[in-house]
């Protein structure tokens, strides 16, 4: 066991836990954020996405121990209903999705694209989703949803 | 001269009305299905048939679903079924609600019974407000009553929410993350646990190694073992998934023939004992004169459900009462199962639906909760939450069988069919738990059930038989099915069951018989091809994507159609696909278009339609099951790869008014089997040659090259 400060979502928290504990265990069953998912636990279906220090990462491979003095964004630290961030309501208006299981590390990929590409091309939004698995076949929607995005952060970003 | 009316099969089964809708307080009111939310957005359409026919706004309705405590008995949310059977019942169920509180306005008030009307759930007379409303009458008008059916119903010109795009009631929540998955769900005093899986049925322990386990984890940890059933159960679900992931090393099975690998691929079905079956005419013995034959016989591995997360579910056993949340297809069904397992009274158990990862079919879902059951039933008082790890996921879920088909017809001299027959040889495509064993958990247990039947639904809409009958208008038409019911893996239920392979090969078939004929694809289709609203299908979406006839075959740019009516008694569907292949297939665009009769929610069709075009084309390119010596082998997502972002082509579905009163038509499964078909003859296009054998992988595709 051992006790571990990081941000998460802005906020300072200590977690004590054994170092080698999966950052996804530790978000959502110690710090109680379940809006990151468990998908494979081997990194390879993206559910399980969080941004990093600004990079998007699979947390379900990411020990706590590496995990010290980095700042984590989840997708609760996106939007609220209240408050949705753009890429929130760009996926509501464009109806992107359907069990939505993997929505939430799909949301974290593209933040991390839109964060320093804010007019990507629809190959490049695919490339960057290329590590999240959806299996229900939302991927068009998907793909209007992220273009929709960027388009409402460039005018939010303009006014 | 009122005949009697048929009472739909789910409300006859369900007929007591406040088992649909109640109003529990002034403005609110409940809705009851017994359909789940399995990612296809139906409870959105549900609810947009009880606001219609109850007349009132759809933000005061709550949904209660798939809840043995609460809902109707519908069986499974399955086979694209919801909108046509179950919606229909709820529409009665509704119409008759809103009808009898006109009666009891018109007869308690004395107003003119044709005067009335409801609005927004409020009473009008003449459209002047009379100041009474549903919640108003509640009191009065006594719900617990059968319906009957006899309810009119509204107009369809007359709706105002039925064929309206709806967002979908549960999306919302899954972009901001909410824990609304059975997988989120956190009991008081919960504690985790993962099973150690039998290899297989009858596989008995010779020797399980538990100090050796408890020396593997890294915190406390308890063992349950029942029979040839373990668990591994901790308050530390890190602790517990890393023991689970090493368990198998620490017990040694006897009873475990070893698979043979060749049983990946499907002709080894061809070899089999079989169940057999002659749905038609019987075929000649003699060739007919006339005519010449065509044969040509079509495969495919078999395909997991693969869902985008592994199975989940949690039980608690108190005071002599099992609860257990699933993301089951069927919460009667399981409940049914579960109580034959524990031998428990069915009124002991309530089963609840939770929202889970996307379902396809009979995937992990019901066996996770049997685990849960099984575990909570040994340990009175607490809480249990099981979620399989990936690799048991893959390992374990029953796939859909592999199959082979053969196309068989006899040709006149125009190239047209005059006797067509279609050849199949699967395992079985349902092995659902309702109907007695097949919960993995069960068959571990002391006295595990006998297996279950090898017996499948009949045609039509079929199992392994479904599409195998041609729409087209071929004089002699018969399906001849080989039920294999030993396979070397479980099989069961995925989307579109015998009806992907089947419409696979009769629709390689046409294109085949086609060129034959020195015609066109479409034009031989339409000249075979008299139900109008098939031809309105195929002409549509020849028509959106631009289709020209004659285009040059080998350049590696192909265009293929397909067609198909699901179940030959659900919603219409034609597809064309672009494809360029040099060494792999790179499938740029597909359209497709739909006739589902009445749409309820356009939008959420469209979504449907468009997400079996991709989960098909990632069948058609990508999928197919690893085997070897001890089982399914391909237990991750480089092993079972699917469709990627960067490999989903453009998609265009556009739906059919068909322009009257047309009953509704289930579109869950209808854009599959002519995906698939379509992106085939796209290939075969492209390449001047024609694969019979999915997956269309690379290796495939260089071999065609080279014998070609």
């Amino acid at each position: 066991m051992q006790s571990t400060s990081l941000t998460v979502n802005g906020s300072a928290v200590r977690v004590t836990a054994d170092g080698d504990t999966p950052l996804l265990d530790v978000l959502r069953n110690h710090l109680g954020l379940l809006g990151t998912k468990f998908g494979c636990g081997q990194e390879q279906c993206g559910c399980c996405i969080v941004l990093v220090d600004g990079h998007p990462e699979k947390s379900c491979g990411k020990p706590l121990s590496t995990m010290a003095g980095k700042a984590i964004v989840t997708i609760e630290g996106l939007g609220t209903p209240d408050r949705p961030h753009p890429l929130q309501q760009a996926f509501l208006d464009e109806q992107a999705g359907q069990c939505g299981y993997c929505l939430s590390g799909i949301l974290i990929s593209a933040k991390a694209l839109l964060d320093h590409n804010p007019s990507p091309s629809r190959p490049e939004i695919a490339a960057a989703l290329d590590d999240n698995i959806c299996r229900c076949g939302s991927h068009v929607r998907i793909l209007r949803a992220v273009e929709r995005a960027a388009r409402l952060l460039r005018e939010g970003a303009a006014r | 001269m009122n005949t009697q009316p048929t009472v739909p099969p789910l409300l006859a089964a369900n007929p007591r009305l406040d088992r649909w809708v109640g109003f529990p307080a002034p403005g609110r009111v409940t809705v009851s299905t017994g359909r789940v939310e399995i990612g296809q957005g139906v409870l959105t359409a549900m609810l947009q048939i009880a606001a219609e026919e109850l007349d009132v706004a759809p933000e005061r309705i709550q949904l209660q679903t798939g809840d043995t405590d609460l809902t109707p008995n519908e069986g499974y949310t399955a086979g694209s079924q919801s909108i046509q059977f179950g919606g229909v019942a709820l529409r009665l169920a509704c119409a008759e609600v809103r009808a009898l509180f006109l009666d009891h306005a018109a007869a308690s008030l004395g107003y003119s019974r044709p005067d009335l009307s409801v609005r927004d759930g409020a009473i009008s007379l003449r459209g002047q407000p009379t100041g009474q409303d549903y919640w108003s009458l509640a009191a009065a008008v006594d719900l617990r009553r059968d319906a009957t059916g006899r309810a009119p119903t509204k107009r369809v010109g007359d709706y105002g929410v039925v064929g309206q795009n709806s967002p979908r009631l549960d999306l919302a929540a899954k972009v901001f993350g909410e824990p609304i998955f059975a997988h989120d769900m956190v009991l008081d005093g919960m504690v985790h646990a993962r099973v150690v899986r039998q290899p297989r049925r009858g596989a008995a322990i010779a020797n399980f190694d538990e100090a050796a386990l408890r020396r593997a984890a890294q915190g406390p940890i308890e063992i349950l073992r029942q029979g040839n059933f373990i668990a591994i159960l901790g308050a530390d679900e890190t602790v517990v998934e890393a023991v689970a992931a090493v368990a198998s090393g620490h017990v040694a099975w006897d009873g475990v023939d070893a698979i043979n690998p060749f049983q990946e691929e499907a002709r080894w079905l061809l070899q089999q004992p079989s169940i057999d079956q002659t749905i038609g005419p019987a075929p000649s013995s003699e060739p007919i004169p006339g005519t010449t034959r065509y044969e040509a016989t079509y495969t495919r591995m078999h395909v997991a459900h693969a869902s985008v997360a592994p199975s989940c579910g949690l039980a608690v056993y108190r005071d002599g009462r099992l609860t257990v949340w699933t993301h089951s297809q069927g919460v009667y069904p399981l409940r049914a199962a579960l109580a034959r397992t524990l031998k428990l009274d069915p009124a002991a158990i309530s089963v609840k639906h939770v929202q889970g990862p996307g379902c396809y079919g009979h995937n992990g879902a019901d066996d996770a909760a049997a685990d849960a059951a099984v575990i909570a039933f040994h340990r009175p008082g607490q809480p249990i939450k099981v979620r399989w790890r990936r690799e048991e996921e893959f390992g374990f879920e029953p796939v859909s069988p592999a199959m082979v088909t053969t196309a068989r017809a006899a040709l006149d001299a125009s190239g047209r069919p005059v006797d067509w027959t279609t050849e199949i040889w699967s395992g079985r495509h349902t092995s659902r738990p309702g109907g007695g064993g097949n919960l993995l958990a069960a068959e571990a247990l002391p006295d595990p059930p006998p297996p279950p039947p090898a017996v499948e639904g009949g045609y039509p809409p079929g199992a392994g038989t479904r599409n195998g009958e041609p729409l087209y208008d071929f004089p002699a038409k018969r399906i001849v099915h080989h039920l294999v019911a030993e396979t070397p893996v479980r099989t069961s239920s995925l989307r579109g069951l015998g009806a992907t392979l089947n419409v696979f090969a009769i629709e390689s078939t046409m294109d085949e018989l086609a060129e034959r004929a020195g015609q066109d694809p479409v034009a031989y289709r339409l000249s075979v091809l008299s139900d109008p609203r098939a031809r309105a299908v195929v002409e549509h979406v020849a028509r959106i994507s631009g289709w020209q006839a004659g285009l040059p075959s080998g350049t590696g740019h192909g265009r293929g159609i397909a067609f198909a009516r699901y179940k030959n008694m659900a919603a219409y569907a034609a597809v064309v696909a672009d494809v360029e292949v040099e060494e792999s297939v790179r499938l740029a665009r597909v359209w497709c278009a739909a006739d589902a009769g009445l749409v309820i929610n356009p939008d959420g069709a469209i979504n449907q339609l468009e997400g079996g075009v991709i989960h098909a084309a990632s069948w058609t390119l990508k999928e197919g099951v690893r085997l070897d010596g001890a089982g399914i082998s391909s237990r991750d997502w480089e092993s079972y790869p699917v469709l990627r972002f960067s490999e989903v082509p453009k998609v265009t579905v556009e739906l059919i008014d068909p322009g009257a009163d047309r009953p509704c038509l289930g579109v869950g499964e209808a854009s599959g089997g002519p995906t698939v078909a379509a992106i085939a003859n796209a290939v075969a296009h492209a390449l001047g040659t024609r694969l019979r054998d999915l997956p269309l992988t690379r290796e495939r595709i260089m071999a065609a090259l080279i014998k070609a």
